[in-house]
């Protein structure tokens, strides 16, 4: 057995470690590299969505039938980003995984942000965001209404239901730990701050029992939850009928790549975290160890659904599925399969065999990198399917936005 | 029963007995270093017939509560009815606007299409107990509740870092303060001290 801290530590000094991260309110170098380049990047979007509302969604390159293009690519990316979270807190205490505990706070946050991020793509993808609750049932006069039978409605439910929950898990999780920041707060303010978000928390003991048996409940709630909301994200592909998407594959082909490119994610940033927050201790060589080979065994799982989406074209005999795959691996757009294969397989899964990568903090970052970069490349691959429908007229390249011309290639001319 | 008591370290100092604004007595408090010692004082509190009593600490300690005797939880009935209460109401949603409200006939599909109509009767099930399992221990647990006596006490910061707490109310009417003071400190606690409301 590792030990889950390393080093000495009492009950003090692991709370001292966590708690002064918060209090002392000192940024390491790091952490104003991360803040700059994030906020630099938070600008582009600002300016992306200004001229997108300038201009309307067309300039995403989207058309019938490519109708979401971009915006659902990043809108699964991210949603299954945040899997991981749910995913860490609450099957692996399920699981009994008492690992967990160094990190399963803030990949919940980490959640919390990733649904943010993906909840913005449907919305801008609109065109008019401030029109949103025309999604959700409610009376009205406007002849409109949300249609339940189909996959997108559920989609605006699931996601919904997956934001708010995972921001209450996330809560009552951190009630006793914004309690005991309260009782070690440094000055007035964040004693009241803290004060406030911890609703008076004394760590009673019938509070405790409450305490531990919500939790427990909504671990065994979320779990079902975070299963059925990629399920649900990858009906909104399967329950249509264009070649490749059209499969019962698509459910447990999507939860796997949601759980490999979360645990990327979790790694990604708990890497630069540990390094200069000194937190080493506790998020230890042992915990990377672990995480890697989650992500090995879920990315053998990714593999093995590209594995069955081109067996099953060639031995369905399906005209359609073949001359797809075969468009998919070989078309125009081949570089970017070919690219998703050795970001998402080749690399990772050939490195995350060695120990030394494992337990290495640069090269297990890279390894989540390239996981991140290609599972992107997944959805970029699925969505970009559609710019090869049945019809001639149809064939076109759409992503990037390039309109006229398109289409010397025929689907029927590369079929068998 | 209060007026009895002349708490050492009262605010006001002596003889504030006459005066009704002064604070009284709440509870007496021992902390302990270690929850085993927390747990063994706990169960002989108990045994010596101690009822308003209650422990603080850093973790959950799942033997003091059961030596308080405070019964299983009630969060999982809580949590039921709120998402029972969910699912019906999604899934009556759905099939009452599909078949009455807004009518759509969607590929000729029957109005009680119940198969699509499970996604979204799931969700609010795991909407609506996850809702009710916040708010209801929120409500059961009395919380927020930012001014409980128990804070007033020096040493109560440490109940969330590294100190277990056993409290004895003084409205338990077992309570005696020279009594209950001394029968506390043959447990062991690295400190006893008054805690005023």
């Amino acid at each position: 057995m590792h030990p889950l801290v390393q080093n000495k530590h009492d009950l003090v000094s692991v709370g001292d470690a966590i708690g002064n991260v918060v209090l002392d309110g000192k940024h390491p170098r790091g952490w104003w590299i991360g803040f700059l380049a994030g906020f630099a990047m938070l600008q582009v979007l600002a300016i992306s969505v200004a001229w997108l509302f300038y201009m309307g969604v067309g300039i995403w390159g989207i058309n019938v039938p490519t109708a979401w293009g971009f915006a659902i690519i990043n809108f699964v990316w991210w949603i299954g980003i945040g899997h991981a979270g749910t995913l860490i807190s609450a099957i692996l205490l399920l699981l009994h995984q008492k690992w967990r505990t160094s990190i399963n706070r803030f990949s919940e946050a980490m959640t919390i942000f990733a649904v943010m991020c993906a909840g913005v793509f449907p919305l801008i993808h609109m065109g008019r965001p401030w029109f949103f609750y025309w999604l959700y049932p409610f009376p009205n006069i406007a002849g409109m209404y949300p249609q339940f039978r189909s996959p997108l409605t559920w989609d605006v439910f699931a996601v919904t239901t997956y934001f708010t929950i995972s921001l209450v898990f996330w809560y009552i999780g951190l009630i006793p730990d914004l309690a005991a920041l309260r009782d070690q707060a440094r000055n007035k303010w964040q004693r009241i701050g803290y004060g406030l978000l911890s609703l008076g928390w004394r760590g009673s003991a019938i509070h405790w029992r409450r305490y531990e048996k919500v939790y427990l409940l909504l671990g065994g709630l979320s779990t079902p939850l975070v299963l059925s909301v990629h399920t649900v994200v990858s009906f909104d592909f399967a329950v249509s009928i264009v070649p490749l998407w059209h499969a019962t594959i698509f459910p447990p082909f999507f939860v796997a790549g949601a759980i490999y490119s979360g645990f990327a994610m979790v790694v990604a940033l708990a890497i630069p975290i540990r390094h200069w927050y000194k937190l080493e201790d506790l998020f230890t060589d042992h915990h990377m160890d672990i995480m890697a080979k989650v992500m090995l065994a879920t990315g053998f799982l990714v593999t093995y659904g590209y594995f069955s989406e081109i067996w099953m074209a060639w031995y369905g005999h399906s005209l359609y599925e073949w001359g797809t795959t075969i468009e998919r691996v070989f078309g125009p757009y081949g570089w970017s399969y070919w690219a998703l294969i050795f970001f998402n397989c080749a690399f990772p899964l050939v490195a995350l065999w060695s120990r030394k990568v494992r337990r290495s903090e640069f090269w297990l970052e890279m390894v989540c990198i390239s996981v991140l970069i290609g599972m992107w490349f997944e959805r970029y691959v699925i969505v970009i399917t559609l710019t090869r429908d049945q019809v001639p007229t149809e064939m076109r390249e759409l992503l990037p936005k390039k309109q006229g011309g398109g289409g010397g290639h025929s689907i029927m001319e590369n079929a068998p | 029963m209060s007026t009895t008591i002349e708490p050492t370290t009262a605010p006001h100092g002596p003889g504030h007995g006459a005066d009704p604004d002064a604070p009284k007595l709440y509870a007496l408090l021992a902390g302990f270093g270690t929850a085993d010692d927390l747990v063994v004082a706990t169960r002989r509190a108990a045994a010596a017939g101690y009822t308003l009593m209650d422990t603080h600490t850093p973790y959950p300690v799942g033997d003091t509560a059961d030596a308080l005797g405070y019964p299983k939880s009630e969060m999982g009935a809580v949590m039921f009815i709120g998402g029972l209460t969910g699912a019906c109401s999604g899934f009556l949603m759905q099939y009452w606007n599909n078949a009455y409200g807004y009518s759509l006939n969607i590929g000729g599909r029957p109005y009680l299409s119940w198969l699509s109509f499970i996604p979204i009767t799931f969700e609010m099930m795991v909407l609506t107990a996850g809702l009710s399992g916040l708010f209801g221990l929120m409500a059961l647990c009395g919380l927020p509740r930012l001014n409980h006596p128990l804070f007033n006490s020096a040493n109560f910061d440490r109940a969330t870092r590294d100190r277990f707490f056993l409290s004895v109310e003084a409205a338990d009417p077992k309570f005696d303060l020279e009594a209950t003071r001394a029968f506390l400190t043959t447990l062991n606690p690295l400190t006893v001290e008054e805690v005023m409301e």
